[in-house]
Formats: structure tokens, sequence, C-alpha cells
């Protein structure tokens, strides 16, 4: 019976270092990495039968719904090999699975030996698997390539068991072959995970390093962060300093997740545990520092220490103005876990008081709204997602944009943006379809290469804007739904870029205000002046709706001065119900917002500001509600 | 005027349902009953009759200016059972002498003989529901009459002694062209007639329209078409010496509907039979819905009513702004606050309100504002 009862196991800071190996699991959303990970709980018996539950490890409801990991975790899984019958502790540390989690997901990374490679072996690698694969690759991590799935009628091993083996340069029969839902090769897996993985290198007698690579608030124990052991050792009485603010804290609890949290003495040399301190935000406690000891600190900090660089810019407000102080409470308690998310009061003539928040990316974006509004009850209307612009004015002045309402008047010397280089992977039929797609936003061809016979990888630089807009739902949807898209930040680069106003009766409406290519701006005005000529409703004067390039008007609509709004009938039965419309309506007036003289209906703003992507969601909402 | 209690007694038949129609009204095969109404007539009728003498009770009211005979379809009942209902009301009020009695009717409904016992009760008023001249108009509206029937109808009804005749139209159908409407109008003003109602289309959910347009089948015509056709028509009734009194009605001088105006003027009304509303004094009440739960009710010596309202002041206030702006009377402008007032003053400057009257003291829609009225009414009550 390989697996060990938990209080026989080695113990925490008495676990020898040949006995550890830390391993993460790189998997695409769907490739089955939690039920994997469900799996090996069950079989290493660390959670008994009873208390299983599918996706043990994804805590937050969004996670589970959705079959991402946002954050990520580290269990101690004590086995005994079945190759050499020795006792072994397999520290799991599970991986952010989203592009816009690189940093993330490079300090999980940084925190293992090795790296299982899973993928399901009925849809082949993805190019974010391919971009974390790469990742795990530079950090020397040690490969095992997994094929997970096999018990599917559709599955493919050989195809991708050879397309596996040309990417990481091993032999096809390498690939371990398991089922996380049978369980068939999962023990297996676990004894390769301790053969072929090396056990953590690291000075236990040197002053303690550890490498935070995930910090959580939890509202009972403050912020709970996770650790790699680099050199020397943790223990529960010790004084502990982050590296990067040189800040001391007392250390409250020092423990590990098997899989619920257990206290410890410490941790020793290569463990992997979790230190409670009683901060409060994780923003002190940030991924990627080191932490040492006060009595006896480190002189050098463990290496790829970042701060997290928002990306990405919406502007978020509540869709009833009176719900902006619990959006700014949200805002505040949402931090406290997520050191990557930045905001700053910003108030819209349109749309009231609200807030300009900093994403790491769109994922990032949609989990952040889609907390604050399940978690704080809150409706929101979010503004089209901008990147961040370096314009230099007349003067030679830099401005850094942020949002479209700070963008300079008039002459502008020029305009940098953000610049990404994306990598696409997708059957070879879509060739073509992908790059018009990438030649239509801006793209420049960078190369391609043939991942097996029928898969390729292109790669190309493209303006961040651009994927911010909508080219990952344009991706998708073209390639009907095979291919799968990747992107790293390459630096600015000048582009000719514009601002163009929407303006209604000859009043500027911020919310709608962009900044585009030049040769799209004429596009955006008549888009945007097309969708809002249909969304306002008519009234008693002619309202002239026209996008502008400064001074220059480039697209103009009109809606017509309404000629009739009257039910003809109106005799005894109908006089209740009329008026009960009436009043209705006067209800209805109050949610209008007025633009000058122009009332624009709440769902005005929403509806122009929704994406065809957005739409499509919302159609789909509300047909799985019936 | 609190002296007076005018009557509506609703006939909830109709032989067959039309598409647009989401009234109270119920056909033979709904009410599983055999499509000959007669016995229902008679049974139906003692049921009002019931109600009409509960209404003697609750009312302090004396005389009754005007009855009206709506539905549904009152046609399909023996005239001799429609008398029996006067009868009833003379029994309990006095009904005024020069009282406006008047029937819906369907022109397929009625013949020479039948019109003449219509008369004989005691009805003196008859409104013919024309709809249209237009043979694929009444299609797509999915009424069943021969456009013919409507001029012989009208002639008969005159020959039967109706001095007092009326037909409704309708304008904004599906595939309803400009010059089909005028058509229509031509049609309508060549009958001996004294009033016309002529009323926009309205798709109500629920109803075969409703659900063929929500389904994309039938496209309803742009408002501003419907707005051009209500001038047509008001231009062309107006030359022939129909002047508008009410938004949508229009009558020769002195042929106005009293009942009519009794809803627009806040009277108190009685209505009788089941769905039916009431008013008497700022309270409302209406009936339950299904003839058979009415039914019910009366024969077990309850009242039908479903449900009721009191109005608040500011209610009966907006009720009073709501109807009155419909009238060519218009409103006192010394009812009003000076804030409406200067609602208002934007209005008249677009046009939309006539000068003349606005110097008099009244505030008068012009036909532009006639065809915003209810927006109208919602700037100055919000």
């Amino acid at each position: 019976m390989p697996a060990i009862p938990l209080a026989q196991a080695p113990q925490p800071s008495k676990t020898k270092q040949e006995q550890i190996r830390n391993f993460c699991i790189i998997a695409h959303i769907d490739h089955g990495k939690s039920t994997l990970a469900d799996r090996m709980l069950g079989i290493t018996e660390v959670v008994e039968q009873r208390n299983m539950r599918a996706q043990y490890l994804d805590r937050m409801d969004i996670e589970r719904e959705r079959g991402i990991t946002i954050k990520s975790q580290a269990v101690r899984l004590p086995w005994r090999s079945g190759l050499d019958n020795q006792e072994y502790i397999l520290n799991m540390i599970d991986t952010p699975g989203h592009v816009d989690f690189t940093y993330e997901v490079s300090r999980s990374l940084a925190a293992c030996e090795g790296a299982v490679l899973l993928v399901d072996c009925a849809q082949g690698i993805e190019a974010q698997t391919l971009a974390n694969l790469y990742l795990a690759m530079e950090n020397n991590l040690t490969i095992i390539p997994v094929l997970n799935k096999i018990d599917l009628p559709a599955a493919q091993p050989e195809k991708f068991a050879e397309e596996l083996a040309k990417l990481i340069g091993c032999q096809p029969e390498d690939c371990l072959r398991v089922s996380g839902k049978t369980g068939e090769g999962v023990k297996e897996l676990l004894d390769q995970i301790v053969a072929q993985i090396p056990a953590p290198s690291g000075d236990a007698n040197a002053p303690t390093r550890a490498l935070i690579f995930d910090s959580v608030y939890d509202s009972y124990r403050g912020v709970v962060t996770y650790v790699r052991v680099k050199d020397g050792h943790l223990t529960a009485r010790d004084q502990i300093q982050m590296f990067s603010t040189g800040v001391r804290h007392e250390m409250l609890e020092v423990g590990v997740i098997s899989p619920e949290p257990v206290a410890s003495k410490g941790l020793g040399v290569g463990e992997v545990g979790y230190v409670i301190t009683g901060v409060k935000d994780v923003r002190q406690s940030r991924v990627g520092d080191t932490i040492t000891t006060y009595n006896n600190p480190t002189k050098t900090a463990l290496a790829g220490y970042k701060d997290p660089r928002p990306m990405v810019f919406s502007g978020l407000f509540p869709l009833d103005g009176a719900d902006f102080p619990l959006l700014r409470e949200a805002l505040d308690k949402l931090q406290l876990n997520d050191a990557a998310l930045v905001y700053e009061p910003e108030s819209s003539a349109a749309l009231g008081f609200g807030f300009r928040c900093g994403f790491l990316g769109l994922l990032h974006m949609e989990i952040v709204r889609e907390r604050l509004e399940r978690e704080s009850n809150l409706s929101l209307i979010s503004t089209a997602p901008n990147v961040v612009y370096t314009v230099t004015d007349g003067s030679g002045k830099e401005i850094i944009v942020t949002n479209p309402s700070e963008y300079p008047d008039g002459k502008i010397e020029k305009v940098e943006e953000p610049i990404v280089r994306a990598t696409v992977l997708a059957p070879a039929e879509f060739i073509g379809t992908i790059m018009e797609l990438c030649q239509e936003r801006r793209g420049v061809l960078l190369g391609m290469d043939y991942l097996s016979e029928d898969r390729v990888e292109i790669r190309y630089t493209l303006p961040l804007a651009e994927i911010v807009f909508d080219f990952f739902d344009q991706l998708k949807s073209r390639t009907k739904g095979y291919a799968s898209l990747d992107y790293e930040p390459v630096g600015e680069s000048e582009a000719d870029l514009v601002k163009v106003d929407i303006l209604l009766q000859g009043e500027k409406v911020d919310a709608f205000s962009a900044i585009v290519h030049k040769d799209k701006a004429y596009a955006y005005g008549t888009m945007m002046t097309g969708k809002l000529r249909e969304l306002i409703p008519r009234q008693q004067f002619e309202i002239p709706i026209q996008a502008a390039i400064g001074g220059r008007i480039i697209a103009r609509e009109s809606i017509r001065a309404i000629r009739k709004d009257v039910l003809a009938k109106c005799y005894g039965g109908d006089i209740s119900r009329k008026r009960k419309l009436l009043e209705k309506q006067k209800e209805g007036k109050k949610r209008m917002k007025m633009v000058g003289r122009v009332e624009v209906p709440q769902e005005a703003f929403v509806a122009a500001l929704a994406t065809d992507a957005d739409i499509d969601k919302a159609k789909a909402k509300a047909k799985e509600q019936g | 005027m609190n002296n007076e209690l005018a009557f509506y007694v609703h006939i909830p038949y109709c032989a067959r349902r039309c598409g647009y129609c989401d009234f109270n009204t119920y056909t033979p095969s709904e009410l599983s009953i055999s499509s000959d109404l007669s016995g229902v007539s008679r049974n139906y009728i003692d049921l009002v009759i019931a109600e009409i003498s509960s209404a003697r009770k609750v009312s302090k009211a004396d005389v009754v200016p005007t009855i009206f005979f709506g539905g549904g379809t009152p046609t399909l009942m023996e005239p001799k059972d429609l008398g029996r209902v006067i009868a009833a009301i003379k029994n309990n009020f006095d009904l005024a002498p020069n009282a406006e009695i008047t029937t819906e009717a369907n022109p397929d409904t009625v013949n020479k003989s039948k019109l003449a016992e219509l008369r004989e009760v005691g009805i003196n008023r008859i409104s013919f529901g024309m709809q249209s001249a237009v043979p694929h108009v009444l299609a797509s509206l999915d009424r069943t009459h021969n456009p013919a029937n409507v001029a012989q109808s009208v002639k008969d009804a005159r020959a039967a002694g109706f001095d007092e005749v009326s037909v409704d139209l309708i304008y904004g159908t599906p595939g309803e062209s400009m010059s089909d409407w005028q058509e229509s109008i031509d049609t309508a003003l060549s009958l001996p007639i004294s009033h016309i109602s002529a009323y926009a289309l309205i798709v109500e959910q629920g109803t075969k329209l409703g659900a063929q347009v929500k389904r994309g089948e039938v496209v309803m015509p742009d408002d501003d078409e419907t707005a051009d056709k209500y001038l047509l028509a008001d231009e062309k009734f107006k030359a022939a010496g129909l002047d508008w009194y009410e938004l949508s009605n229009w009558s020769k001088p002195g042929s106005e509907s009293k009942h009519n105006l009794a809803y627009w003027n806040g009277a108190n009304w009685w209505g009788a039979g089941p769905g039916a509303h009431s008013h008497i004094d700022g309270k409302r009440w209406w009936n339950v819905k299904h003839p058979t739960a009415y039914k019910e009710k009366i024969s077990s010596g309850q009242s039908p009513m479903h449900d009721q309202e009191e109005l608040t002041l500011e209610e009966k206030s907006s009720e009073r702004i709501m109807l009155e702006i419909r009238l060519a009377r218009g409103i006192d402008s010394k009812t009003l606050t000076a804030e409406q007032i200067s609602t208002l003053e934007g209005f008249k400057n677009q046009g939309h309100l006539l000068e003349d009257s606005w110097s008099s003291g009244r505030i008068v829609l012009s036909t532009s504002g006639r065809l915003i009225a209810d927006r109208i009414v919602r700037e100055i009550l919000s």
C-alpha cells in the first residue's frame, strides 16, 4: 500500500531534503488538472473518501464554476514509492492557468523542481500551456509529459505523444498515460514524480530565504502567505522580514496544507507551506518577495521579484449612483486579496461616480467585475477597456494616459502604445483565417512552425489594444473555437492613434470616447453613432449624434423628433391601467441619465459599451435561465 | 352630477375572436357551449339584471343619463334581453327622458328586423365595428365581415330609426397603405353617420397579432406613418363636418357620445358584467373576469367585485389631467400648478398646444400635440 498514514509520514521541519519532491501541474483549462489533483488527494489518502468533493482545491465559487484556477495552492502529499519502497513527501503546487497571471505562474514554477505537463489527449496542447511549458523549461524544471483523459473515446494518445515529444525533446513512449477520472496510471505518475524530479537543493545552514509564491486573504486569519523555503528554515517562533520592504512581522503560525491547513513547528529547507503574520492586506506580503528572518537576515534576495503592472484599464460605475460607497467598500475588500488590482475614483458626466480600475488583462478584469457583482450584490457598468498610452504633447511633455479623458487636446507629437508578442496554436486549416485577423489588427508576422502535420504555431507582434478589444472572441469564432492564444508584453511602439469623441446634441459623452488607430477611427465613429441611434429613444426634438476627432466630425447620425406618443383608446376599464403605466414611466424617467437635454436610458449605455461577445454571453445566460 | 350614474353593460361573447383583440370576451368554443347563444343570452342577462339591482343598494344616484352595451358582441344577444336590461335600470333608477342608449354592433350579426327590434326596445344609438373598407386590411385584422355589409347595415339602421350612427375605424394595420386608409376614410364619410371613432392599432400581448409581431412574421408600420394617417383622418373628417372632441373621436355638433364623455369627465358609472370596471366618487373597482366566475358570484348572492382601489388626491389629479387633456374642451389652466403651466409653455412654443385657447385660459392640444399627448402628460406629472 503506497499511501502512508499522515501521522506516520515524515513531519514538516523534520523532513530530509532528499525525501522532498516539489512539483506543479501545467495544463490548459479543461484539460483535467483539478480532476487529476483530486485523484492524487484520494490515492495518497490525505482526503478521506467521504470528505471528497469535486475540484477540492479550487476555493472560490468562480474557480469551480469556470473550471479555472485563479489562485495557486500547495498540498503536501506523503507517498511511499512503488519503485524503491521509500517514504517521500510530494508538494503539489497548483498554478493558475491563464495568460493574465503569467507572473504568478512564474513564481509558482520557481518554487518547484519539476512540472507535470498535462495534456488532454483528445485536444492536444494549447497556446497558454505551451507558454507555461517554455516558462518551466526556462526555469530548468524537469518536465514529465502526461497525456490525460485516455478513457475518452476521442482520445488520440499516439498523435499527441508525438507532439509532446517534439516539443520537449523526448521520445513519444516517455509520455505517461493517465485518466484523472478513472485513476488509471496515477500511481505510476506519483512514482515517476519521485523518480524523475530532483530533490530540492539549498543550504540548510544559510540565512533563511523563503520565496512567496502566493498570498491569500482570509477574513478570519488575515493574509495567508504560501512559501517555499529555499535556504535555512522557518520556525514558529521566528520574527520574519520582507526583503523588498524591510518590514518586520511576528510569525503567528507556520504550517502545511494537507489539504486543510495544519500548524507545524516550522518548515525546513526545501519544504513548502504557509505562514500567517497577522497582516491584513496581500500587498504587504507580495508574490515574488523573499522572506528572511529578522535575527539572521539574508543579504541577497531570491531573483525574479516584480511589482504587478496593470495592462488594461476600464471604468467601473454602479448602475445605481447610490451604490458608489458600496463599490468602494467592495474594491477595498477585493484588494486585500488581489495585489494586482489598482483603482482610483473617477467621475463621468454620463455615468456619475465610479472607479478607474487597472487589471492584468481581460480575464482578470472579468473576474474582478464578476466578484464585485456577486460578492457585494452590485450592478455595474464597465466602460470599454483600454491600454496605457504614452502621449507626448507639442511641448515635448510625456503624459501617461490610462483613460481617454486624460488624452491631451491640441498638438500631439507622438503616441506610443504597448505591444505584445502573441502566439496562436491552431489546426493548419485556419492559417489563412488567423493571418487575416492578425493583419486586420495591425499585426506583424514573426514566424510560423508546424507542431505536427496538421497543427501550427503562429507568432505575431500585435498592439495590446487590439487584443483588448475583441481579438480573442474573434479568434475563437473564426476558428470554430480551435485556436488558442497566448501573449506577453514586449514593450511600446509608436502608432498613428487618435481620440474619437462622441457627441449628443453637441455635448461630449465621456463614457464613449475611445483611443483608436487612425484607420479605424471612421469605423468606430460610424459603429458608435449607429448603435446610439438605435438605443436612444426618440424625443421631442431631433438629436444629432456625431463622432469627432478634435473639432473634425467624422460620422453623423440623427434621431428624428418623436411624432407619435399616445395610446389611441382610453375608456372606462383602460383608465386605471393607463394611470399605473404613467406612474411606472415616471419612475423610469428618474433612471434616465441626462446628457444636456437628451434623456439617455441606462440600458443604452450598457448596450453601447457592450461588445458582440458580451451580448452573446448575456443571451446565453438568458437562455440558461429559460 | 353626483346624482347621475351611467351604465356600461358588458357582453362577453363573440362568435369568433379577431387576431388583434385582447378584450374580455369568449367564443362558444372557448366556453365549450353550443354555437347557438340564444340560451346563453337569457341566462346571462338574468345575471346582469341581478347586478343592476345590487347597484341600486350601493349607489346614491337617482338618474341614469346613458347606457352603453359593449363587448364582445352585444348584438349576439336577443334584442328583447337587452330590452330587459333597460327595463331593469328603469325599475331601479330614473332613466333620463333623453337618455343616450348605445349598442356596439358587428355588421355581420344584424339585419333589418334585428335593427328594428333593437330600436324598439329603446336603443337609440348604434356603433358599428367597420375597422376598414379594404378587404386585405380586414384580412390582416382577422375580421370576417364583408365591407359591403357595413354600408348596408348603416343604411338599415337609419331606416330602422337610429338617428345616431357611428362607425369605428382602425388605422396602422400591417400592410395598410396610405391610400388604403384614405379609401376607408372616404367610404366611412360617404355613409349617413354622425360620429366616427378612429384608433391606431395597438399590438397587445397575448393576442394572435402580438405573437405574429413577436415572431417577426408581421412588421408593424413606422410610427411616423401612423402619425401621418392620423393627420389625414383629422383633416378629412373636419372637412366633412365631423369635429374632434376627443383624441380618437369625431362627431357632428351635438352627436358626441355622452356615455364616453362621462369617462373622460370623471363622472360616475357602473360597469355590469364580467371584468367590467366601475367608478363612483374616486373609488374604482372591477369584476371577476371569467363569465363562469361571474355567474358563480351572482348566483350565490355575492358581489362580483374582484378588486378595488380608492384614489388618493394625487391620483385623482393625475387621472383628471390624463383624461381631460384628451378632450377638445381641454384643461382649465386654473386647475394646474405654476410648474405644470411652465412645462406646458414649452409645448405651446413648439406648437403642440392651441395658442388661442392658451390665451383664454384653457390647455387644448393641437393636432401635433394630440399625437404626443401621453408624453405631455408624463412631463407635466413628473
